[in-house]
């Protein structure tokens, strides 16, 4: 087994199912030229090793979806790279009135086995290129949303995305390109919707997905020398949404924070908060809490940016006042 | 094209004129809600690009689909069912008019989003390029959804991979009430010019016009010489939808346009003038047309409606474990269908 980095991760699993199956192909802005492939380079030297199958496209969002729709539709296993999850709101009516609404609404004649590839992320681009809108996409019936926060899920999740037979929005995250993990050699799936526990404890549940995996995880470190032991579930998947593991955790811990980058109104924080407290008032010793973005456009000055996104220290503060106020 | 392949040109067109003079009615009898957009005075264009095509090419259309589906042979009973809303629709009742799909004959849908479809008839296109199937896409639009981004996305696009595409503007000269002048800066033809992509203007009015400009620009696709622009210009004898009460448009105009209809016409100038029916095989025509639609409305008139438990039913193809759980769905869909999803391929 070795370590490899998430952006290393995804790449294998393009290239793995890319040999595995020819209707498999890669589309998007800057895929195969730029930078040797890639505004991050998730797709560099695939152009090279798959003639033909990794496209460079016009910046056309709405076409770059809806081609890779129609594409689907006919026959083919488009993996579509927007650029940053920014540009997804030029393409917002291919991927809500068409991707999510074919299967269903042509009453199961037409499918679309297609993967929206795109990252969240920030680093001192401000406002119109540091957001997140997973909310978003896990409002929409029809869509699968992934968002995985290791490279052993990045892989195991994408190859079964590419497999899967609806459309499929697949959340990365610019922070965690350059992180490590271990990714066995030999090849494994990750089913989607299945959450999956990333720290064990007793004390405090973190529900959580993507980056903030990463922090809950740097926060567990610090609360655990003080003696405080979080367990973390990692949604993994935000639609559908299994919380299965976040309601057998809160059976033992009692205490649940919620931990996201986006913003905290109608957030999925909102909904994981009211599906937990539905299913599981009683065994709560505390109102479930949420740590979230705070809620302003985002700004380019580093202490603004900062301030204005969660880190590890905000659900260290958020576990401490939890357990320090008494109900 | 001989005598037999000419009088189903103009039955078709027929059927698809008292069908929407049908549906207006039944309309009127609130049997059918939402919004109904009618196909009156275009039906050369579907009829003739249709006839036109493979039966395994690919067709995308926008929300005025009645004909489409009925000339890519769709049958008058399920399109009325799916126009009242019942389990024997084309989509079972879920889509409705602006909606309608009959994927075993590739005709992949009416999309009601202006200009939502045109990427997807590109990605259609692609797929055949990609899988060398040898299809061709014809997309159809209309006027009005040639200003929209997704227009120029599609066009560049199509250009660019040189797709197996032909781009089809039902040119009816108004979208809803708005006159062309109005809402284009430069005339259609002009706007194929920008890509320099292969372009014609025909007139929609005339079924084997239309049916010969779609036979070149479908044979310049197959010979790989890429997409084709289409500026068929036509009219619309009703209002944009049951909705509008049309009163913006000059009623001498409608006069004018009913003047060049597309059945009188194909009647006199081509099927009595070189004397393949008697006006009495064009009655004949008329009453069997009248009996197939009132067959179609009495059958739509006795389906059921759609089983409540069918609510969930294709939201995903491919169910995901913990489903329940989610919330999302109070039961995992079930995938059991007749017809498999994206036809056969290949
Ligand atoms: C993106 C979008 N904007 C507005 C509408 C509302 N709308 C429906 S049809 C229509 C006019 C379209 O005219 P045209 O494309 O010429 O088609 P026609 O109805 O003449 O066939 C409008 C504005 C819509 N469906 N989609
Ligand atoms: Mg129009």
């Amino acid at each position: 087994m070795a370590e490899i980095t998430y952006r290393e991760a995804l790449k294998r699993a393009l290239r793995e199912e890319m040999q595995r199956d020819p209707t498999v192909v890669i589309w998007g802005e800057d895929v195969v030229a730029y930078a040797g492939g890639g505004a991050y380079g998730v797709t560099s030297g695939l152009a090279k090793e798959f003639p033909g199958r990794v496209r460079d496209t016009p910046i056309a969002e709405e076409a770059i979806i809806g081609v890779g729709i129609g594409a689907a539709m006919g026959g083919m296993r488009p993996v579509c790279e927007i650029m940053t999850v920014n540009f997804t709101l030029v393409a917002w009516d291919q991927i809500v009135n068409h991707a999510a609404k074919q299967s269903h609404m042509f009453n199961g004649q037409i499918k679309v086995p297609m993967v929206i590839r795109t990252p969240n992320g920030h680093g001192r681009t401000a406002a119109t290129h540091s957001q997140n809108f997973d909310a978003w996409f896990a409002h929409v019936p029809g869509l699968k949303v992934v968002a995985p926060s290791t490279p052993y899920d990045a892989k195991g999740l994408l190859k079964t995305s590419i497999r899967d037979d609806d459309p499929v929005v697949f959340l990365e995250h610019l922070q965690l390109y350059g992180t490590r993990g271990e990714v066995p050699d030999e090849e494994y799936l990750i089913p989607i919707g299945v959450s999956d526990y990333k720290r064990r404890g007793k004390d405090v549940t973190l529900v959580t997905w993507g980056r903030m995996t990463m922090e809950s995880l740097k926060a567990a470190r610090v609360l655990a020398e003080e003696g405080v032991d979080v367990e973390i579930v990692d949604l993994r998947t935000l639609r559908p949404l299994d919380l299965s593991l976040a309601l057998e955790s809160v059976h033992k811990t009692n205490r649940v924070i919620v931990v996201e980058e986006g913003w905290r109104t109608a957030g999925l924080g909102a909904e994981i908060a009211a599906s937990l407290q539905e299913m599981a008032f009683n065994d709560l010793d505390a109102p479930i809490a949420r740590v979230a973005g705070l809620e302003v456009p985002m700004p380019y000055a580093k202490n603004l940016e900062r301030a204005t996104l969660p880190f590890a220290e905000d659900v260290v503060a958020a576990v401490h006042a939890m357990l320090q106020k008494q109900y | 094209m001989d005598k037999e392949n000419l009088v189903a040109l103009y039955r078709q067109m027929v059927l698809i004129r008292v069908f929407e003079d049908r549906a207006a009615e039944m309309y009127a009898k609130a049997k059918i809600a939402g919004f109904l957009h009618l196909y009156n005075g275009q039906e050369a264009v579907a009829v003739g690009a249709v006839s036109a095509l493979h039966p395994d090419d690919d067709v995308v259309v926008n929300y005025r689909d009645h004909g489409w589906a009925l000339a890519r042979g769709s049958s008058a009973r399920a399109v009325m069912a799916e126009l009242f809303g019942r389990a024997t629709g084309t989509t079972g009742g879920r889509g409705g008019s602006m909606h309608l799909v009959d994927v075993r004959n590739r005709f992949w849908g009416g999309y009601a989003i202006v200009g939502g479809h045109l990427p997807l008839a590109a990605g259609l296109a692609a797929a055949a390029q990609y899988l060398k199937t040898g299809r061709v896409t014809l997309c159809s639009m209309g006027d009005g959804s040639t200003n929209i981004g997704t227009f120029h996305a599609a066009m560049n696009w199509a250009k660019l991979w040189n797709l197996p595409i032909i781009f089809m503007v039902e040119n009816n000269q108004y979208a809803m009430g708005t006159h062309y002048d109005v809402h284009s800066a430069v005339p259609m033809i002009q706007k194929a010019a920008g890509y320099n992509m292969y372009a014609e203007q025909v007139d929609g009015m005339d079924v084997m016009a239309v049916r010969e400009a779609v036979c070149r620009a479908a044979e310049r696709a197959r010979r790989g010489e890429g997409p084709s622009f289409l500026d068929v210009v036509t009219y619309r004898y009703r209002g944009h939808s049951m909705a509008d009460p049309d009163v913006q448009r000059d009623k001498a105009e409608i006069a004018r346009w009913k003047e060049r209809d597309p059945i009188t016409r194909f009647a006199t100038e081509v099927l009595l003038k070189r004397n393949l029916v008697t006006p009495k095989d064009l009655d004949d025509i008329q009453k069997s047309v009248e009996q197939e639609v009132e067959d179609a409305i009495e059958f739509a008139d006795k389906s059921p409606e759609p089983a409540l438990d069918t609510l969930y039913d294709y939201i995903y193809q491919q169910p995901v474990r913990n489903m329940q759980i989610a919330g999302s769905l109070i039961r995992p869909p079930t995938i059991a269908k007749s017809v498999p999803a994206n036809g056969k391929h290949a």
